[in-house]
């Protein structure tokens, strides 16, 4: 089945929509931490002992409100992702919407008699079961997506659901490590719907398929460059759950030198003239390792994203789609970095920390995106190789049965 | 008149003597070196309203001759084996104008603790312990009035200096608690003294620890012996050379 069957107008905007959405809530997601706020609402599911849909407005103060809109933003995307898992599954969707519709009115109705203290959860429940049962009705009754698609869509429903648990449970059971795993997720997700809105597109529709040999290794070096970013976008989340603030205050230098001094009397040192606002965790020789690795790690991604500009420049043209690719990509990548700098130099301004944040979330798609491209567009050099060895070994044995005669 | 305000003043005299019984221990903290100024407190619009003024950071308060005060000051040693009841004595922490009050304090482990919001908006309070036998919790007290009983009582159980509490929703606002398992320990006053009252005689170690100066060291010790008479034990702590 071919995907421009399901490739409707309104499911290429909604693909794009669910993803701006999600960058949004990468945005919110900064804040959150950039503020200190990940545990200012102490409950999960319920918000401060209210429902969270029903929390009033008065008490979203301080760090609660970045925590409430971030719990808002991420239903909005978890509802988002489903309608999309959903709709890639085309008109095959309807039954199961009507179904699922009923069960959750039905559920909903019976709880409310069961437990009247939680009357509005439960209606609430209804009413979702309500809406999915009357959009049954007014279903898109295109084709289903291709299956890859499908499974996809079905990876996306997957995540955004244990993207929710991972962070309720960072919430309830006070485990920072589980908020590295939450902000990774966050990223992995952000690709992933990235990437189903570009398998939408007219754009992706229209490239040639394997047209030409990748006899330059750009499929490797984008995606191992785009691992690399993911990496640093991972040893960043390690840093930024650790609530230590700046494990190191200056930049270029770190406190003063090339490399800090991290011994015990030195830590004891920095944590002692630390002039920290905010009720931040002392920093540890780890903290300042770590983030000395980040700025290496920096330096290489730049220098990688650098070269992959220049040599798809150099060997494709300007006009390429994946010259295009990575001169966006290197952009983004020295905002990335002067993002990276500014955070320092303002003290960890809780907006440039956000910036850098979602800058970095930026850099993973597009390189992400920029790999699928090269992947859809440049055949593998060994198979041309080996394509042309064939023929080679064809035409010979030819010409042998030929001089046999 | 003359006679009567000698016999008078002689009265208050040995009245004051008295109050110190023996087995006090009292001193005075004195801070050497210039500390870095305070900071001035982010706050919210919402928190402003609360104060004419603004806060600052509460990293070295210095009082009448140098006296620095929050030093936490506490029997280190000596006192092992020794089995001793929780006091009954309810300490308070209070969430006011934005602000932990006390900013330090001390417990007993076993003690009960009164977690109070006396703004007329939501705090959560976030106790970040670090000791085994103590558990992290966080809980909200959404409206003025608000008060908890059982949250620390529950989780900290061990002894451990400094439990750090801090408000999320705030960030600026934190409060550390010294907790101890006997109740020979005082936190200095604005003026830098303290006073460690009906110590047991016998021979001990006396910590004085501050958050800033000290950091991950234990702090200045002395040993000291306590008999019938009144203790005095004076410290210096220095504010730590620039990096």
């Amino acid at each position: 089945m071919s995907l421009t069957q399901t490739n409707n107008n309104w499911l290429k905007r909604y693909a794009v929509f669910t993803a701006l959405a999600t960058f949004v809530l990468v945005c919110v997601g900064g804040l959150v931490t950039s503020h200190g706020a990940g545990l200012a609402v102490p409950d999960w599911p319920q918000s401060c002992g209210y429902n969270m849909f029903f929390f009033p407005i008065s008490k979203w103060v301080g760090g609660v409100f970045f925590e409430h809109i971030h719990r808002l933003d991420a239903s909005l995307v978890g509802f988002l992702t489903t309608i999309l898992a959903l709709w890639l599954f085309g008109y095959k969707s309807r039954p199961l919407l009507s179904w699922a519709g009923g069960v959750f009115m039905a559920a909903g109705a019976v709880l409310c008699l069961v437990f009247p203290a939680h009357a509005a959860e439960n209606l609430l429940l209804s009413v979702v079961g309500l809406a999915g049962f009357v959009a049954a009705f007014f279903w898109p009754s295109c084709e289903p997506a291709p299956k890859w698609l499908r499974v996809l869509g079905i990876a996306a429903f997957a995540a955004v659901v244990i993207q929710g648990v991972l962070g309720g449970f960072r919430v309830k059971y006070l485990m920072d490590q589980l908020g590295i795993f939450h902000a990774t997720l966050a990223q992995l997700f952000f690709l992933l719907i990235c990437g189903i809105a570009l398998f939408q597109t007219d754009f992706w529709q229209r490239l040639p398929v394997r047209a030409e040999a990748d006899r330059h290794h750009f499929r490797l070096f984008l995606s191992v460059t785009t691992g690399l970013i993911l990496a640093q976008l991972i040893l960043g989340a390690t840093m930024r759950h650790q609530h230590a603030g700046l494990a190191i205050p200056d930049f270029p230098a770190a406190y003063g030198k090339i490399w800090p001094d991290t011994g015990a009397a030195a830590i004891e040192r920095y944590n002692q003239n630390r002039q920290e606002v905010f009720a931040y965790q002392p920093i540890t020789a780890a903290q300042v390792e770590l983030q000395m690795v980040h700025r290496i790690l920096a330096l290489l991604i730049f220098a990688a994203v650098a070269l992959c500009a220049w040599r798809t420049w150099n060997h494709l043209g300007w006009r390429h789609w994946l010259t295009r690719f990575s001169s966006v990509w290197f952009g983004l990548v020295a905002a990335q970095v002067l993002l990276g700098a500014a955070t320092i130099w303002t003290g960890k301004s809780a907006d440039v920390a956000t910036a850098h944040v979602a800058c970095g979330a930026l850099c993973l798609a597009t390189g992400g995106l920029a790999s699928i491209v090269s992947f859809r567009l440049l055949a593998a050099p060994m198979s041309q190789t080996r394509r042309v060895e064939k023929n080679e070994v064809t035409s010979l044995l030819a010409s042998s049965s030929i001089t046999a005669k | 008149m003359k006679k009567f305000a000698l016999s008078l003043s002689v009265v208050v005299l040995a009245g004051s003597l008295q109050m110190v019984s023996a087995g006090d221990i009292t001193g005075k903290i004195t801070l050497k070196g210039t500390p870095p100024p305070p900071l001035d407190l982010p706050f919210d619009d919402t928190c402003s309203k609360l104060h004419p003024t603004i806060l600052t950071t509460r990293f070295y308060v210095v009082g009448k001759d140098n006296g620095l005060a929050n030093v936490f000051v506490y029997i280190s040693k000596g006192l092992e084996g020794k089995k001793f009841t929780p006091s009954t004595q309810v300490a308070e922490l209070d969430q006011v104008g934005c602000n932990y009050n006390p900013y330090v304090f001390g417990v007993m482990v076993g003690q009960p603790v009164r977690i109070k919001n006396s703004d007329p908006l939501m705090h959560n309070i976030h106790a970040l312990p670090k000791v085994d036998g103590n558990s992290e919790f966080n809980f909200a007290e959404p409206s003025q009035g608000d008060i908890n009983d059982t949250k620390w009582i529950e989780n900290i159980k061990a002894p451990e200096v400094m439990v750090k509490l801090k408000c999320d929703v705030h960030g600026w606002m934190y409060a550390y608690a010294g907790v101890q398992a006997h109740p020979y320990f005082a936190v200095s006053d604005a003026d830098g003294n303290f006073k460690i009252a009906n110590v047991p005689a016998g021979s001990y170690t006396l910590t004085a620890y501050h958050l800033k100066a000290h950091g991950s060291k234990p702090g200045e010790t002395q040993d000291i012996t306590v008999a019938d008479s009144p203790v005095t034990a004076n410290f210096t702590v220095e504010v730590p050379p620039p990096q």
